[in-house]
């Protein structure tokens, strides 16, 4: 569905300055996965999407989408796709039903078909009140919905979504979803796979829908593959094994240091009571860790198995965290994602 | 605004072709400059009172400039024998111009948006996407034309009915190619919006001044009159004067429709150039 070969893009900003925005991004897309493409801001994300759906001409490099050159036959890969773009798609001074019925009528529906295909996307993303009200006059959320809806008007077989869900409350990012995968497990059913390459800043939305996780830093892709195995290989659970007394603590990190399975073990500041053991398998760790620990006559105040999240992937990738480099107006994520993330096993 | 925008060239891209996928180009950009043409045209039917606010300049110019100009050359044959029939036509060409030259900026504010290139993603027809925008310009022109002209019955302006319809349709040929004119300028400025509006305005009063709007060349220098003729404004308001004056197709209306039509060719031409190569 998607193949590109060394794509780059290099912005000229000001007089002799020049930004290597994608460089060299070689990936290939099956028909019906569904992907997301996870990095900091500046990453690259948007330009390459942008590429992809022939709004911008790549500096170097060949990509195909949805089986034509995006250069040389720009107009068939858009009659092939749907984007949402980071921006807001929808006209300010259009009224919200109008301009999804344009939007069908463009990829060459009848009134009649635009007209029943925009009153189903008005009812599933929860906009049929608003139908006849002028999008500068919705909220930040209803204008992104009424965006992915545009978006999804024509069911094409390779969508490509750009932040779809930010500025969208709890609910309704669920309900996006819902809708999306339902729209895309129709496709499927009726013999048409629909692919999916969506960007995110939710950690926790490309960790549970994607069955493919591109990170992309810098311009380049630095991982991909799907989210358990971006997590089991780069960065592994987390053992926190806490003393009773920080004085214990030196020899209990000497003992994990030489537990199975361990790959790094590390006390955050001195006068600490906590251990931290990065290891291959958390779960089967804690046994043996324990056990170690009675033999030798420390004392476990308590131990805490933590499953990584994409953010320890890219932390163990690039040693930054996407938390800090990407401030997102949606602080949720971070707290839904630690809780569920993190299982509790108290040792007696 | 033809001398302004030829000299600004948008960036040398890959421009795509126009191979239509469904159906054959022409049906394609017919139909789809009919949507565009109704998707532009709906807000201003849905809020017809957005318009007043363009009339408000030339309002101001026949409240205070007219009664300058009459007092000051009314008694002369300089504006021949009545001033209004050779003030309004010409405000009228004004109008047309403040108002098709800014139609730009709201072209502007959807490449902001990112509402245009939600469009650039789909197959619509680039042509088309210029096309139905400025052919959207003839509604405003002609509803804006037809109020000064009504404002003014009033007032003792009797011009030639048939001229006032002939006028305003000259003044919708003219307004779509200034106004394709503003789109290209648009979209060549799109990386820096600011100048949409410095070159609009640079480029909009020299052209009104040269084309004898509101005061007579006959008057100035020597110099003033041979450039005035290189002003494609300058015809349409000769023209507009006669057709008002009730002289239907004398050679000066024939160079005022000639003028009109040459501004919507070239405006056009430079429009669907600029949109082709929005790319980037
Ligand atoms: N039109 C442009 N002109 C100059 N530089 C640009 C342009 N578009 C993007 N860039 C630069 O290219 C780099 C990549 O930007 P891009 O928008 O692709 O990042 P992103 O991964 O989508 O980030 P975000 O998460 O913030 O959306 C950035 O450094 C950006 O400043
Ligand atoms: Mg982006």
């Amino acid at each position: 569905m998607i193949r590109t070969r060394g794509l780059t893009k290099d912005f000229a900003v000001g007089r002799n300055e020049t930004v290597h925005a994608v460089r060299g991004i070689t990936l290939d897309v099956e028909p019906g996965e569904l992907v997301a493409v996870l990095g900091p801001n500046g990453g690259g994300k948007t330009t390459t999407l942008r590429m992809l759906t022939t709004l911008l001409a790549p500096t170097s490099g060949t990509a195909q989408v949805a089986g034509h050159d995006v250069v040389t036959h720009p107009e068939r890969v858009r009659a092939a796709i749907g984007y949402v773009g980071q921006g807001s798609g929808a006209g300010t001074y259009q009224q919200v039903r109008d301009e999804l019925v344009m939007q069908g009528r463009v990829h060459g529906m009848d009134r009649r078909a635009a007209g029943r295909r925009a009153d189903e996307l008005l009812e599933a993303l929860d906009l049929a009140p608003q139908a006849r009200r002028k999008v500068e006059s919705l909220s930040g959320g209803q204008r992104r919905r009424l965006d992915v809806a545009i978006g999804l008007v024509q069911a094409p077989p390779l969508l490509f979504l750009d932040e779809p869900s930010t500025g969208l409350d709890p609910h309704n990012r669920a309900n996006l979803w819902e809708h999306v995968l339902r729209m895309r497990a129709d496709a499927a059913a009726a013999g048409r796979p629909m692919t999916i390459v969506l960007t995110t800043h939710y950690l926790d939305e490309a960790d549970t829908m994607a069955e493919r996780v591109v990170v992309v830093d810098h311009g380049q892709v630095i991982a991909d593959d799907t989210a358990d195995a971006l997590k089991s290989d780069l960065a592994g659970d987390r053992v926190l094994l806490r003393a009773v007394s920080p004085g214990q603590v030196p020899a209990l990190a000497a003992l994990a240091e030489r537990a199975h399975g361990t790959r790094s073990v590390s006390v955050d500041d001195a006068g600490t009571d906590v251990v931290t053991v990065r290891s291959a398998d958390g779960a089967r760790a804690v046994p043996e860790l324990v056990r170690a620990a009675d033999a030798a006559g420390l004392v476990l105040a308590g131990v805490q198995v933590v499953r990584p999240t994409l953010d320890d992937v890219f932390l163990a990738l690039t040693g930054r965290s996407l938390r800090e480099t990407a401030i997102d107006a949606g602080a949720p994520e971070s707290s839904t994602e630690s809780s569920t993330e993190t299982t509790e096993k108290e040792v007696a | 605004m033809s001398h302004a925008t030829t000299t600004i060239t948008p960036p040398a891209t890959a421009a795509p072709t126009t191979t239509a996928v469904a159906g054959p180009p022409a049906t394609r950009f017919g139909r789809d400059t009919g949507l565009v043409l109704v998707r532009e045209l709906r807000p201003v039917v849905r809020d017809p009172f957005s318009l007043v606010f363009g009339l408000v300049q030339p309002l101001f110019f026949l409240a205070l400039f007219g009664p300058l100009l009459v007092g000051s050359l009314g008694g002369t044959d300089v504006l021949g024998g009545d001033v209004w029939l050779w003030f309004v036509p010409a405000i009228l060409v004004m109008t047309t111009l403040f108002g098709t030259s800014g139609t730009g900026a709201n072209l502007q504010i959807e490449i902001t948006s990112g509402s245009h290139e939600r469009m650039l993603v789909t197959p619509m027809s680039r042509s088309a996407m210029l096309v139905g925008r400025a052919l959207k310009e003839v509604v405003p022109v002609a509803a804006q034309g037809l109020v000064v002209v009504l404002v003014m019955l009033p007032f003792g302006m009797r011009p030639n009915p048939v001229g006032v319809l002939l006028t305003l349709g000259q003044l919708a040929v003219l307004g779509v190619g200034v106004g394709a004119f503003s789109y290209a300028l648009a979209l060549a400025v799109r990386q820096q919006e600011w100048m949409f509006w410095a070159v609009q305005q640079t480029v909009l009063f020299p052209l009104m001044l040269l084309s004898g709007m509101l005061l007579p060349l006959e008057t100035g220098p020597a110099w003033m009159r041979a450039v005035s003729y290189a002003d494609p404004l300058r015809y349409v308001v000769d023209a507009a004067r006669e057709l008002f004056a009730g002289d239907l197709a004398s050679a000066t209306v024939w160079r005022g429709w000639l003028a009109a039509v040459l501004t919507a060719a070239a405006g056009l031409a430079v429009g669907v150039r600029a949109m082709r190569r929005s790319v980037g």
